[in-house]
């Protein structure tokens, strides 16, 4: 199957990016590569093509109420241009897709879901949508979304804009931004643990608001390949959908209790969540740092006093840092913080310790 | 590198009479990205033609490693341990396992560097 290019594809190719093929997509793995794209938005600022990812609108009477049914945090809350992270759960309580929802207005919202799963969602949302005055639109095919992120950020963004954008606080949006002359929405929100914007556009726009964000960005804005935005987002203790959020685990096991508001009013799969929580959970996403040497990838076993206990969920040793850390899915009693387990990698049981999941302080303005 | 014969996994083998020193080629490590880690055999441990000896992970994966001929391991690179990047910075300078061979018939499957070169260039 001939592989899907996004509007940027051929600016990835003058920049020098490395294509592979990501859930269908030709993206960039890495530019300059993966640690000097890490640091890079680290120290200064990164522009990411997440273009990819899809973007389905709701709208009529009922949006806001169905889309609070659809998702597990309370929607109900939101205020018209604020953006919340959450998830779709299904009837078991696991994850069908973890999401950013953009409440434009009581009668329109923005969902913006994983590349992998948009069909999944679409037909997902679709389906529960019969018994609501919604009319659902994939719109993915039709939008552009770059990323700007980064201690830099701002100040280049805010070189080709006049409205002021310390009024884009964090987690809202204004959908009427002009950049350079072309209308956007624009949120303060990112994948990578530091302050920045996501900004979606019409295709036939991305390319000449990309070159001119890198022009006026100069040597403080790099092209970020989808390699650093793993270890970006790992680094942040963001979770990814495949890794740490699946449809087999609940938000709750993942540790992400936070995105699911369980006295709010009715959502699928609630039900499961509430019994899981009364009952306590008997397996949890923790952190967890090798003592021995190796890298603990995704899919390894976590193994204490010689029995089984779970999966490594991501592994990496990060760039410029010496040790090397993971996130694993497994029994809660021995994921109490301090607790010594072992890891499996290639047949040699490898000793590691539990440690707190926050890598790294987020730099978020709010 | 013209005293170097090649592997199609991309290995370098450097033949010192009945003992030869192993690495991985320039078009290797620059695929496999920064270095981050090696997982060295044990001295002793004996190895046929194509057989994984070792690990070489970059950041976003674990590669591994083959035997260009068979052989016994008679030394390892223990500078590895501490300073993997040094397979990037200079993956011709930088041995990763000193062999003895066990058949020096098995240096005829192995490829010069025109035909390396040209492998390369088919993967490019």
């Amino acid at each position: 199957m001939e592989l899907k290019k996004t509007s940027l594809n051929e600016v990835h190719k003058k920049l020098g990016g490395k294509l592979i093929d990501f859930a269908g997509w030709e993206l960039p793995i890495q530019f300059q590569g993966i640690k000097e794209e890490h640091l890079a938005v680290r120290e200064r600022a990164g522009l990411f093509d997440v273009s990819h990812m899809g973007e389905i609108t709701v709208e009529g009477l009922e949006s806001l109420k169905f889309v609070d049914y659809l998702v597990a945090n309370d929607a109900g809350t939101l205020n018209d241009n604020q953006v919340m992270y959450t998830f779709m759960c299904n009837e078991k309580g696991g994850v069908v897709d973890d999401l950013l929802v953009y409440k434009y207005s009581n009668e329109k919202i923005l969902l913006v879901v994983n590349a992998s799963n948009i069909e999944k969602d679409y037909r997902w949302i679709e389906e529960k949508s019969h018994d609501f005055d919604v009319i659902t639109k994939n719109i993915s095919e039709e939008v552009s979304q770059i990323a700007i992120q980064g201690p830099k950020a701002q100040e280049i963004l805010q070189k080709i804009t006049d409205i002021d954008l310390n009024e884009i606080k964090f987690f809202t949006f204004n959908s009427e931004v002009l950049l350079s002359g072309v209308e956007c929405l624009v949120s303060r929100t990112g994948y990578t643990g530091e302050d920045g914007f996501e900004i979606y556009l019409s295709n036939n726009a991305a390319v000449s608001i990309v070159e001119e964000l890198l022009n006026v960005g100069g040597e403080d804005l790099s092209p970020i390949g989808l390699g650093a935005r793993d270890t970006l987002r790992f680094e942040a203790g963001l979770p990814l959908y495949g890794n740490e959020l699946r449809e087999d685990v609940t938000p709750l096991e993942s540790g992400l209790g936070f995105f699911v508001k369980l006295e709010a009013g009715d959502f699928i799969g609630k039900n499961i969540l509430v019994a899981q929580k009364k009952e306590g959970l008997k397996r949890k996403t923790a952190g967890f740092k090798l003592i021995g040497k190796g890298i603990a990838r995704g899919g390894y076993k976590v193994v204490a006093h010689g029995k089984e206990i779970g999966a490594v969920t991501t592994g990496y040793q990060l760039p410029g840092k010496k040790e090397s850390i993971g996130l694993a899915l497994m029994d809660t009693e021995y994921a109490k913080l301090g607790t010594h387990i072992q890891i499996e990698i290639r047949k040699k049981l490898v000793d590691a310790q539990i440690i707190s999941k926050k890598f790294l302080d987020k730099k978020y303005k709010k | 590198m013209e005293n170097l014969l090649y592997s199609k996994e991309h290995e370098w083998i450097k033949v010192e009479g009945n003992t030869a020193l192993v690495g991985i080629t320039d078009h290797a490590q620059k695929s496999l990205g920064e270095i981050v880690y090696v997982e060295l055999p044990e001295i002793d441990d004996e190895f046929e033609a194509a057989e994984a000896f070792g690990v070489i992970e970059s950041v976003k994966a674990a590669s591994d490693s083959y035997m260009p001929v068979s052989g016994k391991i008679i030394e390892i690179n223990e500078d590895l341990e501490d300073n993997p990047t040094l397979l990037n910075e200079d993956p011709y300078g930088t041995w990763i396992i000193k062999i003895e061979l066990s058949d020096k018939g098995e240096l005829d499957s192995l490829l010069d560097l025109s035909a390396y070169n040209e492998l390369c260039e088919e993967d490019n």
